[in-house]
């Protein structure tokens, strides 16, 4: 077994309880948002496609790293407006009233 | 010296992105520091992208900035979409990211000169199979939510046994694949049975059990971005993709406990198609309505009014309306709250982001649990498009489908209204006894004409 997957283990286990205690803290309100949210983040898959596109290695890959980098960044940048979008409209009564 | 020196700018660049990413998370916990955590988000992302674009590997930007100008001209209108395609658009997104992820294990599988070994090969094959079928799934998601494909659950005769046998075989495949690599020719078959598994596993799913199925295939685009940052030893990949399978994970079990129903339930239950325990109870019962001037005149005598908003209430586009009927009410001096069941809706929060849209303040959107006490002490509860998630049924009979769910206790009201096009049973075809009581009154139209006629009356009378 490889010794990177046993550190890659660690980090995924320790990301998944910092996920867990951090996501749980989420008011249901905002639930929908926090998906948008982390579909943004999500996204971030798009630092492999941009390698896998760019190393050119051949016209499969490359393609297949070019679509790859055009969907999840879409992704991103979909995410983090339509998330911005939300949020803007959850207004208080307070805040509301001025 | 130097190359290594920017390696480490790099990964410093990507640890950066990472603890903004939690942050980001973080700010979600409250709507006043919420807008907060997208910035957060936002230059943790553009950190991680242009460390990215420095590092040496990328040879040819052609590859890369045209796909990065397509990705922001479909993303931009992705994100401007109106409220109400929230649920399909997220599916949508959940399609998106699957594919990339899939696509970049693909392409792991082909690169490089060196044959991947076995072990490698067992991470290709698992993120492959999960983001393949995650990407169909969430499309056909997508197309039940945008009502392209029929909402209702589409089920044949031994359709589990045939859905478990094609995952099955997507497993076998990538067995065989871990047990000799070099088997190419069986890589593409893997990738297509794994597509057909995703189709396969959404089709049976009705509309009303979507907020499940929308969480998960969150969870599940999360750990297959995950299993990719094992797959490429990328550290910010595996963070990324176990806070995004940690939060899925975590809102279906919230929308399974909502339902009082299993996963295994939701994903192989094909809910509701045959209505048995109320069949046979076919007497004349008796169901009193109400017009819009008797149900203006019954708002305008309360103190505490609770509304129940529902996935109707999505349909008809009625927020604005309701809106409006809350500043009427508020104007009088009336106490008005709105009541949000988990899974109302199509997808979690689906009716706090509409409400929020009409401008209705948060701090009236009060979650089930918290409200729940209250119900006795409400004069009238106003039922706009909701059916099983007020269903008293779920407390009292033991036979119903949905016994032991928690519902939203609406008959304790003095008096319950439910707006309904007609006496139609709901989505998952169970009967619904609320509608029978003493104390409730049918307001038969569509919500948006209705809630707009009792805004009328409440004015005129005013």
């Amino acid at each position: 077994m490889p010794a990177d997957f046993i550190s890659n283990l660690y980090v995924f286990i320790l990301a998944g309880f910092v996920g867990f205690e951090v996501i749980r803290r989420v008011s249901p309100l905002l639930h929908t948002p926090l998906m948008s949210l982390t579909n943004a983040l999500d996204a971030i898959v798009v630092v492999a496609a941009i390698i896998i596109a760019g190393r050119h290695e051949t016209t499969l890959t490359t393609v297949l790293g070019a679509i790859a980098v055009a969907a999840s960044f879409s992704n991103m940048v979909g995410g983090f407006v339509i998330t911005d979008r939300m949020l803007r409209m959850f207004k208080s009564g307070r805040s509301k009233q001025s | 010296m130097s190359g290594l020196a920017l390696q480490q700018y790099l990964d410093f660049a990507y640890i950066a992105a990472v603890v903004l990413f939690v942050l980001s998370l973080r700010f979600l916990s409250s709507p006043t520091t919420a807008r907060m955590g997208v910035l957060c988000g936002e230059i943790g992302a553009a950190l991680a992208v242009l460390a990215t674009l420095y590092n040496p590997e990328v040879a040819q930007y052609k590859w890369v900035l045209i796909p990065l100008i397509i990705g922001a001209g479909i993303g931009v209108p992705l994100g401007l979409v109106h409220m109400t395609a929230v649920p399909q658009r997220t599916a949508l997104s959940h399609a998106l990211g699957a594919l990339s992820a899939a696509l970049i294990g693909i392409a792991e599988y082909y690169v490089g000169t060196a044959p991947v070994t076995r072990f490698q090969m067992g991470e290709i094959g698992l993120e492959v199979i999960i983001g393949s079928l995650t990407f169909t799934g969430s499309l056909i998601a997508a197309g039940k939510l945008q009502e392209i494909l029929p909402q209702r659950p589409i089920v044949y005769r031994g359709q589990n046994i045939v859905s478990l046998s094609v995952l099955g075989a997507a497993l076998a495949l990538a067995v065989a694949l871990v047990v000799n690599p070099a088997n190419a020719w069986l890589f593409p078959i893997m990738v297509i049975v794994a597509l057909i598994f995703g189709v396969l596993l959404v089709t049976p799913i009705g509309g009303a059990d979507m907020p499940t199925v929308i969480s998960l295939l969150n969870s599940y685009a999360g750990f297959s971005a995950a299993l990719l940052g094992f797959v490429l030893n990328s550290k910010v990949l595996v963070v990324a993709g176990a806070l995004d399978g940690s939060s899925g994970f975590i809102l279906s079990v919230i929308m399974c406990k909502a339902m009082n129903r299993s996963f295994t339930n939701v994903m192989f239950g094909a809910f509701g198609q045959v209505q048995t325990s109320s069949a046979g109870v076919k007497e004349e019962r008796v169901v009193r309505s109400a017009n819009p001037e008797e149900a203006a005149s019954i708002l305008s005598a309360a103190n505490k009014v609770v509304i129940v908003p529902g996935y109707g209430m999505a349909v008809a586009q009625a927020q604005h309306k309701v809106r409006e009927l809350y500043d009427v009410l508020t104007k009088k001096g009336i106490d008005v709250r709105f009541a949000i069941h988990p899974v109302a809706g199509r997808m979690p929060g689906h009716m706090n982001v509409l409400l929020a849209e009409a401008d209705i303040p948060y701090d009236r959107l009060i979650e089930m649990d918290e409200i729940n006490g209250d119900f006795p002490q409400t004069d009238v509860a106003l039922v706009i498009g909701a059916n099983d998630v007020t269903n008293p049924a779920a407390r009292t009979d033991q036979t119903s489908p949905i016994f032991g769910m928690p519902i939203l206790d609406v008959d304790k009201a003095h008096t319950v209204m439910v707006i309904k096009r007609s006496m139609n049973p709901g989505f998952a075809g169970i009967d619904n006894p609320l509608y029978y009581m003493n104390n409730n009154l049918m307001l038969f139209g569509d919500a948006k004409q209705f809630v707009g006629s009792i805004v009328r009356e409440l004015g005129a009378g005013h």
